[in-house]
């Protein structure tokens, strides 16, 4: 299927191998605009999708107490040069279940395109989460990507999700992600987008730290250069005894790029905390004057900061 | 010939002087150690010498191996042979230290540098140069990383300031290491163990070299906090910063 083998193809531009989609030790999922293209279950891990209506309406489902040894792919995509992605996602981990997600979102040939999607996850009580989530939308800018994701993690669980921009262009991105976190429960949120030309980025990302002792972070890395523009909202509230809350917004700007940063903190119990830093701007001086020392120029120095930053 | 030769040297910063008419020779293989209360410009001695932003000579002139450094950028004086270990070392998100000592040259094995300045490597090669890093721990891998170079001119700020006193040794070690791979040093301290294993010392007073010799009489001068030349007179430091220091 021609579909399949170039969404397989497009895996290797995200360092990912190919080979996921045919081992039969690993569960997957891949969709090419409203087409599941491949769908693959392993015991625990329970997949369903189907199109309705121009969307795609898929649920992942991990069972209580299993451990999953292997990632679950989960790949989305256009191969053509054009088209409509919608999805809605319901992701359910249930009680003291492990499992990691390897999300893909591959747009490679899309000159011009809009991938939406809608995703519930329910992390039930003890279970863990990673959740690797890495773009590739293609070299024309031509994407608009809207990812919009409800999360609630339970007492004593923990949700860990990466999201990766680093190759290629953006186009528009628009994330929308806000996470309830019961008693004891932990949520970090990294996010790391290298954005150029003229991409446009909206980041929005907000934990809610309900339960006692709930712990949140929300660690955000960008890099803008030529005429990009980022705007990252990092929100943690905080409303219960004990619960601990930080923001942590860094971007670096080259040429034109604009970056804006937007932490807001909220605490309505008094032995509750939450803190925040940001920076926007060019390099650290200290880190580029070490490496000129080494004997990079500028360029090279700058680029070697960069790439570390959204490793 | 000196390795490095500074004639005359003045800087000043907002119509402070802060260096004045600082003469100082290094040859090579010679390790030297600069001495002085803080605020008396040693550092910024290195800044100006490494060519770090804002750091311009407002006279004299500055050479290494016979070649002017003032109009050369910091990397370009780095490529001619030159490097320097800051008193508070860089932080690198997402950098490991191996990628960090590779910095120099991507072919470089990182293990023996590390061993060398007392760091197990197998339990730090792939650590990151962040925060999760104590300071110390910084200092000795900015030092594996200097050797890691085999620079002919090294600067090194203070190099055991943060390191525990049974580590000192390990430091200084290191130090010999420079001078027997072929390099001179820059030895900025205030420790008079360290200040001993030098060739030469002098000893900085607002902003002004006071005072040149063997290591332990610079050092024990520099202990009683007297300028020979003033006093403790006339000599202070010029910056508010530093004012006092000697009095």
């Amino acid at each position: 299927m021609r579909e399949l083998k170039v969404l397989t193809e497009s895996l290797g531009l995200l360092g990912q191998d190919p080979a996921v989609f045919t081992d039969r030790h690993i569960a997957h999922m891949a969709a090419d605009g409203h087409h599941v293209v491949s769908l693959h279950e392993i015991p625990g891990v329970t997949l369903e999708a189907k199109e309705e209506g121009g969307t795609i309406i898929s649920t992942v489902h991990i069972g209580k107490e299993r451990h999953i040894a292997l990632p679950v792919h989960l790949c989305m995509g256009i191969t053509a040069q054009s088209g409509i992605q919608r999805i809605q996602t319901r992701l359910v981990v249930e009680e003291r279940a492990t499992v990691s997600f390897l999300a893909h979102c591959l747009f490679p040939h899309v000159e011009s395109g809009e991938h939406r999607m809608d995703a519930t996850i329910d992390i039930k009580e003890g279970a863990f989460v990673r959740y690797q989530e890495s773009h590739f939308q293609g070299t024309s800018g031509g994407m608009v990507v809207v990812p919009k994701a409800i999360v609630s993690v339970a007492p004593g669980a923990r949700y860990l999700s990466e999201f990766s921009l680093v190759k290629g262009l953006v186009g528009q991105l628009q994330i929308d992600y806000v996470v309830q976190v019961a008693a004891g429960g932990v949520a970090e949120l990294t996010s790391k987008i290298f954005g150029r030309g003229h991409d446009r980025i909206h980041l929005k990302e907000a934990i809610v730290l309900n339960g006692e002792s709930a712990r949140g972070f929300i660690k955000t890395r960008v890099a803008l250069e030529q005429d990009a523009y980022g705007e990252m909202t990092g929100i943690i509230e905080a409303h219960a005894k004990g619960a601990r809350g930080h923001v942590d917004c860094r971007e670096i700007l080259k040429d034109r790029g604009v970056g804006r940063a937007i932490p807001i903190v909220e605490v309505t119990h008094p032995e509750a905390k939450v803190t925040h830093e940001a920076a926007i701007g060019t390099v650290d001086k200290k880190e580029l004057e070490t490496l000129m020392a080494h004997g990079l120029d500028p360029d090279q120095a700058t680029e070697l900061i960069v790439s570390g930053m959204l490793q | 010939m000196a390795l490095v030769d500074i004639q005359h040297l003045t800087f000043e910063i907002g119509g402070h002087p802060i260096l004045q008419d600082l003469s100082l020779s290094i040859a090579e293989r010679e390790i030297h150690a600069l001495l002085g209360a803080n605020g008396s410009g040693k550092s910024t001695l290195a800044y100006l010498l490494m060519g770090c932003e804002g750091y311009t000579t407002h006279g004299g002139t500055i050479t290494f191996k016979g070649i002017d450094l003032t109009p050369l950028p910091m990397f370009a004086r780095a490529r001619l042979g030159m490097t320097m270990a800051w008193q508070e070392p860089a932080r690198f998100e997402g950098l490991t230290v191996s990628q960090y000592i590779n910095v120099a040259g991507p072919d470089i094995d990182p293990v023996p540098y590390l061993a060398q300045v007392g760091l197990a490597p197998d339990g730090y090669r792939h650590r990151m140069m962040d925060a999760s890093l104590s300071g110390g721990e910084r200092k000795r891998i900015e030092l594996a990383s200097v050797l890691a170079m085999h620079p002919q001119f090294a600067i090194l700020d203070e190099p055991t300031a943060g390191i525990d006193m049974l580590s000192i040794q390990d430091i200084t070690r290191v130090i010999q290491s420079l001078r027997d791979n072929g390099a001179a040093v820059l030895l900025i301290t205030h420790q008079e163990p360290v200040a001993l294993r030098a060739d030469h010392a002098s000893q900085l007073c607002g902003g002004r070299i006071i005072a040149s010799g063997a290591p332990r009489e610079i050092a024990e001068q520099y202990k009683k906090g007297r300028c020979v030349r003033c006093d403790g007179a006339t000599c202070l430091p010029l910056t508010p910063a530093g004012a006092g220091a000697y009095a």
